[in-house]
Parts: structure tokens; sequence; C-alpha cells
């Protein structure tokens, strides 16, 4: 009864339906009008959450079914792992609306948050189309369907899955790789970190009250009030708004100062032990409870912005393209725009680390199969506009003060004047930035300077706080929300350092298994610690390597954490790839062809760039050349390097970024080359025996989307009209 | 007034249990509902821990298995 009923319900096209969906099209489409034809002197942000919100609602309702109706065909009456291996614990229905949260809070962090940022010295139409276009066909595709296929075969995870599809190899390969991938990712979330909290008494004082405070409510959680987590995360909410007007007046202090300013080098050693230690200590202790903070915060923060902005609405001054768009020259991340743009923004519009966590844990949770596209496809659609709104705050701010903060201390010479200078020899229209100004925005946000923060998370958080402080208490609570937003984003940033330590030493416990059985046992203390130290090891080196670069760090490096987000898209993509051809469904596999040729191309061509160009400013190894010559022609100083120790160093660091892209590429050509080759097989079969768990039929119902439908509300009624003893009772509301 | 009042009300309830939701603050009575359950449904099989023991458990199966956070 059920599935032909909906289906004949959704497709009825009434009148009211017709005018809805005509009048979110011509929305949508004036707005993109507005911010890529009509080139005005200005553009009011407003117009990026129309087109977003407008090409979202479109491409959910008709692109998404279209994927759900034929390539993904969700059967209500089938039961979910969350129901027919229910144990209360890790396989619990979850309702709908509250699962979305959970999967929201665990795919979004401080990645969508970064690479706009970073991507709009590029003006501000590449990443607005990139953003919204590339969620929709690329984004919120790869996750809807890891989601979907890692629920059919009981949540199991992306590795897992790659080993079944891809055989011996492949599945090899793409545990490699992901292995590779985490220590890098991890290692440039800690850099941004670094880099927002280096000469910041404020911001080190406010973000190491988070450690404190989240063992004060690991141990309220354990010993006094188990359970009581709404309770536990208000109370750490308030502490952390304490720290963080604490911090304000600890900066204020002679000893504060001393005491906490310290320069990136020390921070980044501080961030290694505290990684190491954060990640053996007992999960209730400090995981769980800063998992709690940042959920908390991180929801309360995307909604206020959100309506922020709505109330707002700042003019945005940058032009739709840059003179960066069609140069390899930009001083915030170097390359062209093809493909450095698609790189620089991963997450946002495409991630591949959002595979690990919609196989695994959010499958396991799912009440029904339809409910795979809301959370999924949709779940994905809310972090692009988070990526959205990222953009809107990063180019609310002073095109000049934007170059100043994010050029790094080598262009600048890390002083007001020296930025001033160099800003405003970049040659671009319209941009004069004097040092005065520079002077009032870091005494504005309560900072020492705002020269050459690079890394994304200070601009961001000069243009949130610019934005709150319309909204709520002037110019006098700047300060305030700029530690604010930095906290935020720390917050986030070391939840994924300690659980994606934590995550990379599984894996390598697991991987050392197969040589030293005894690495097997994830109880065995030793056999922990070492795994530990060598994943903390691995990502602390390239950590030093960014904050002692004296090229600069975050512009050598980001370009290498898209790549590695992208290349397990990639990996990702090419899963589903081999799982659709095994379905026999060629008719639809541009699909996900289309998704995984374009991450792939983009890649595999940026890895090229970064390992051939001949341009020392994007190739690594073309650096790595220029300086050894230098080095081999007795010179003491060269380019940026002011030292003989600095040109070794950008020597080891361009040899090791160089090995680590070719690395990258070769293991990814690797998956691609199986999953194509899976595919091919199963094409010449025309499909074949499916690696999916038997179906069990399902006792119980639930509506798919965030509202029911009437049709939907009236088979609830009838479930819940049944016998007690034969639709088992939901839980919840 | 009334009306308003009670939509009000049932505004802040839904918003609590979504956010208590959220944040996982309902896994106890969860479990307690699904153990209840296969108990009414004939199966002994599982000894209902108690509030406390059930979070020790929940955070200490954390500690074997852990969830990579995204960036």
């Amino acid at each position: 009864m059920d599935a032909e009923v909906l289906d004949a319900d959704h497709r009825r096209w009434t009148p009211a339906r017709i005018a809805a969906w005509a009048a979110v099209a011509l929305l949508g489409g004036i707005a993109w009008v507005i911010l890529a034809v009509v080139r005005g002197e200005t553009v009011n942000a407003i117009w990026f959450v129309f087109a977003a919100v407008c090409t979202y609602l479109i491409a959910y309702r008709f692109y998404s079914q279209y994927i759900e109706r034929h390539l993904l065909g969700p059967d209500d009456r089938r039961a979910t792992p969350a129901e027919y291996k229910a144990d209360g614990k890790d396989y619990v229905a979850t309702d709908r609306r509250v699962l979305y949260g959970h999967h929201f809070a665990a795919i979004a962090g401080a990645g969508p948050l970064v690479g706009p940022v970073l991507a709009a010295q590029m003006g501000y139409l590449p990443g607005t189309i990139w953003i919204i276009v590339g969620v929709v066909l690329a984004g919120a595709v790869q996750d809807y369907m890891v989601m979907f296929f890692s629920m059919r075969r009981g949540g199991r995870s992306l590795g897992q899955m790659a080993r079944d599809e891809l055989g011996v190899v492949g599945g090899t390969a793409a545990l490699v790789a992901t292995l590779v991938i985490m220590v890098i990712i991890v290692a440039i979330l800690a850099l941004v970190v670094v880099n927002a909290l280096a000469e910041s008494p404020w911001g080190v004082f406010s973000v190491s009250m988070t450690i404190p405070i989240a063992l004060f409510m690991g141990c309220y959680l354990r010993f006094w009030r188990p359970g009581k987590v709404s309770e536990v995360s208000v109370i750490g909410f308030v502490l952390l708004l304490a720290a963080i007007i604490g911090g304000g007046a600890i900066a204020d202090t002679s000893w504060g100062i001393e005491l906490f300013t310290l320069d990136k080098v020390t921070i980044a050693w501080a961030i290694v032990v505290y990684g190491f230690i954060a990640a053996i200590l007992p999960v209730w202790l400090l995981l769980a409870p800063r998992d709690y903070l940042s959920t908390f915060m991180k929801i309360g923060t995307i909604v206020m912005l959100a309506i922020a902005i709505v109330l707002v609405r700042p003019v945005i001054e940058v032009p739709a393209f840059s003179e960066f768009a069609s140069s390899n020259t930009g001083p915030v991340v170097a390359g062209p725009l093809f493909p450095f743009l698609f790189v620089t923004i991963a997450c946002g519009a495409l991630s591949g680390f959002h595979a690990l966590i919609s196989s695994g844990t959010t499958p396991k949770l799912i009440e029904k199969e339809r409910q795979t596209r809301f959370i999924g496809y949709g779940g994905m659609l809310m972090e692009s506009f988070v990526a959205i709104m990222a953009l809107v705050a990063a180019l609310s701010i002073d095109r000049g003060i934007y170059f100043a903060m994010n050029s790094s201390a080598a262009a600048t010479g890390g002083t007001i004047e020296g930025a001033a200078a160099f800003v405003n020899g970049l040659g671009l229209t319209g941009v004069d930035v004097t040092p005065e100004v520079l002077a009032q925005t870091a005494s504005d946000v309560g900072e020492e300077s705002i020269v050459s923060r690079t890394g994304g998370a200070p601009t961001l958080s000069v243009g949130l706080a610019n934005i709150m402080a319309q909204l709520v208490g002037g110019r006098g609570l700047m300060a305030f929300w700029y530690h604010f937003a930095i906290m935020f984003e720390a917050l986030f940033i070391l939840t994924a350092v300690d659980a994606g330590t934590r995550v990379a030493r599984f894996m390598l416990q697991d991987s050392l298994g197969n040589v030293i059985p005894r690495f097997r046992d994830t109880s065995w203390r030793t056999g922990a610690w070492i795994t530990t130290a060598i994943m903390v090891a691995a990502w602390g080196a390239v950590l030093l390597m960014g904050v002692t670069d004296p090229l600069g760090g975050i512009n050598t490096l980001f370009p290498l954490f898209g790549i590695a987000n992208q290349l397990l898209a990639a990996i990702a993509l090419a899963v589903c790839l081999a799982i659709v051809a095994k379905r026999g469904l060629f008719r639809y596999i541009w699909v996900v062809a289309l998704p995984l040729g374009f991450a792939s191309v983009v890649t595999i061509t940026a890895s090229f760039h970064k390992i051939f160009s001949g341009v020392p400013a994007i190739g690594y190894f073309a650096q790595n050349s220029a300086f050894r010559e230098a080095r081999a022609a007795g010179e003491t100083s060269f380019g940026t390097a002011a030292t003989p120790e600095a040109i070794d160093a950008v020597i080891r660091n361009t040899m090791i970024q160089g090995v680590l892209s070719v690395v990258f590429v070769t293991l990814s050509i690797i998956v691609i080359a199986t999953a194509i080759w899976a595919t091919w097989r199963s094409y010449r079969s025309g499909g074949s025996a499916t690696s999916e768990d038997d179906a069990v039929p399902s006792r119980l119902y639930a509506p798919a989307g965030l509202i029911s439908t009437p049709a939907e509300k009236s088979l609830e009624a009838q479930w819940a009209a049944l016998p007690a003893g034969r639709a088992p009772s939901r839980t919840g509301h | 007034m009334a009306l308003v009042l009670d939509a009000v009300r049932r505004g802040a309830r839904d918003l609590a249990w979504f956010w208590r939701g959220v944040l996982g603050g309902d896994a106890y009575d969860k479990y307690r509902a699904h153990v209840e359950a296969q108990r009414a449904a004939g199966d002994p099989g599982h000894e209902l821990m108690t509030e406390r023991e059930f979070w020790r458990d929940r955070t200490d199966r954390q500690d074997a298995n852990p969830q990579g956070r995204c960036c």
C-alpha cells in the first residue's frame, strides 16, 4: 500500500505546488542574475542567500529525487540496520530530524569555514558557483550514496566497502590513502589553529581554558550526574563565555600578556603534546564532553550567523572576478583558478571526509530507508550553506584588510607599514589601505596585530565580528565576537584533531596487526601508545614544517589539504561507481561518473601542477631545485628565506610536500583504475551479485522528509492503530 | 492569549526535545525502552543497566570504537 500511495501523491502537481516552485525558481533566477550578470559597484549579501537556498530547494526536490528513484530505490518495507540489528546502544532508530542535526554536527567543522575565505581572493563569483553547483552535483550526491550503500550493508565503513567492491589492490590502496589523507588533514587543521592563536594572549587563554572546562564536564557526567547532557552543555557554554570575557581582561594585564603571548612554534608543540595526551586519555574525560560543547557551539553559532546575515544584509564591494582569478600570482593561495579554486574550497562543495562519517555511524541510526535523502543529501546542503555564509563574512571585509591579513609574513614583513605597502602594491582597483586602518582594526578586535594572520580563521572571525557587532553591541563588542569566533573554530578543530588521531591510530593498529598480530588487540596499552605516538609524530611533523616554513605555510600547504580531501572523495565516488555498476544501472551511471570524473581531473591536475610545474610558487620540486641551486651557488639568503637554515628548511619542506603529492596521486589513480575495471567487468556481465545484506521486512513506519505529507500522516496513523504486538513502539517524540 | 502561550510552550518543548536528541541526552531512555520491549516480547536475555552503568559503558565503548569528526 505505502510506496505507491506516496509516489502518486508526490507526483500530483496541484496549482499551489506549481506556483510555489515557480516562485522559488524565479527568486533563485533573479538572485543568480544579480550575482553573475549585473555588474554594479556593490552587491548585497542577501542575494547570496537567495541564490543558495533556492538552488538547494530545487536540487533537493528534483535532482535528489531523481537519484532516489533511478539509482538507489529505497524501500520502506525493508528494515534498516537500526531496526533489525537494534541493540539500544549502537543501532538505535533515531528520529529523522534529530539524526539530521546529529549528522550535520558530525560532518560540519572548520573546513567549510576556512576554504571559502581563502578562495575569496579570486572574487566572489568563482567560489559561489563552485560551492552551490558543486554541492548539488557532487558533494551531496557522494554523501547520500555512500550513506545509502553503507546502510544497505549493515553500516559497513568506506574501507570495508572498498575492499568488497574493488578487491585487494583497490581496497588496500584506499585504506593507505585514507590513512595518509587523515594525517594531512589533521596537520593542516592544526596549522589553522596555530596561526589563529600565535601572538594572541586573549585567544591562547580562552582556547586553553576549554581543556579544564571539558575535564570538569567529563567528571560531572561521570561521577555526579550521569546522562545530564543538556544540563552539562549549558554549564559548559556559560563557562566558555566566561573564558572568552576573562581572556579579554587577562590580555590587558602585563602578566597575562607575558604568560599567554606564545609564538607559532611553541603553540605547535603544545598542540602536538595535547594531541598525544588527548588521544590516549579515556574518552569520557576529554573527548566526549568537548564533543558536546562543540556540537552546542556549532549549531548555535551557525543559526546565529544565518540570522545575522539575513538581518544585517552586509554590502559587498569585492568584484565578481578579482585580478587573481586569471593570474597565478594570488598572495593567499598560489595557482590558476582551474584547478586551484576547486581544491581550495573542498568542504562545502565536495568533501571526501564525509564519506567516513556517512558510512559507519549515521547509517546505524537511520529509521527508514527513504530518510537517507533528507539526512544524506539534505545534510550536505546545509554544510554548503555554512560555506556560503563563511564566504559572505569574508567578502564583507574591506579588501585591503583582507589581503593584509592573508598574505604571508614573508610578503608583508609582519608590520602594518609593510602590509600596507605590499597590499597597495598589488595593483588592485579600489584598494587603498593605510597602516592606521590596520592598527585600528587590530585594536577593535582586541589583538596586537592582524597583519599576516593567515589560515582563514582570523579573517572569518573579523568578518563575523563585523556582522554580529552591527546586530548586537556595536564596535564595543567586536573584540568579544572576534574571540568568540576564534574559540568556535578552535573548538571544532581540536575535537577533529584528537578524534582524527584516535581513528588513525585504530586504522594503523589494524594494518600493523597483519604483520604483528598483537597490535590487533586495541586494549593493549603499549601498542596503543606506540601507534598513537606514530600518528601524532606524522601529523606533528607536517604541522611543524608548515609553522616554520619560510614560504608562509598556509599558502603552500592548504592546496595539499584540498587535494587530499578530494582524493578521498574520488575514492568514495569510485566505490559508489562500482556498486551502481554491479546493480546494472548503466543508464544512470553518469550521476556518479560526472562528479567522479570532475574530482579526478581536478585533483590529478592539481597534483601534477604541484609536482611538475616549473613555476617555483606552484611546483614543489621547482621550488626545491630553485633553492637547491641557490645553496649550491653559496647564497645565504634567497627569496623569502633570509638565512642558510631557512634555505635548508625550504629544500626539506618542498621535498616532503612533493613526495606526499606523488603518494596521493599514485594511490588515487590505483583506486580509480580498479573502480573503472570493476565497472567494466560488471558492464560486460550486465551487473553482478550484490554485496548488500539480505532484506528483512520492516515493522515500523516513519515519514521521509522534514515535514510529513498528508499521505505520510495517514500512513503513520494507520501504523499507530496497529495492535502493540505487531508494530514495535517508536521511542522518542 | 492562552492559545499563543500554548503554542510557545509546545515550541519550547519541541526545541528541548530536538536539542537533547542531537546532543544524545536521550540515549538511556532509548536503551531502556529497547530492553523493556525485548522483555515484553519474551526475551529476558538482557540485564538492564542502571543509568550510571549505561553511560560508563557508552563512553568505554567509544574508547574502543572511535568516531571521526569532520573537518
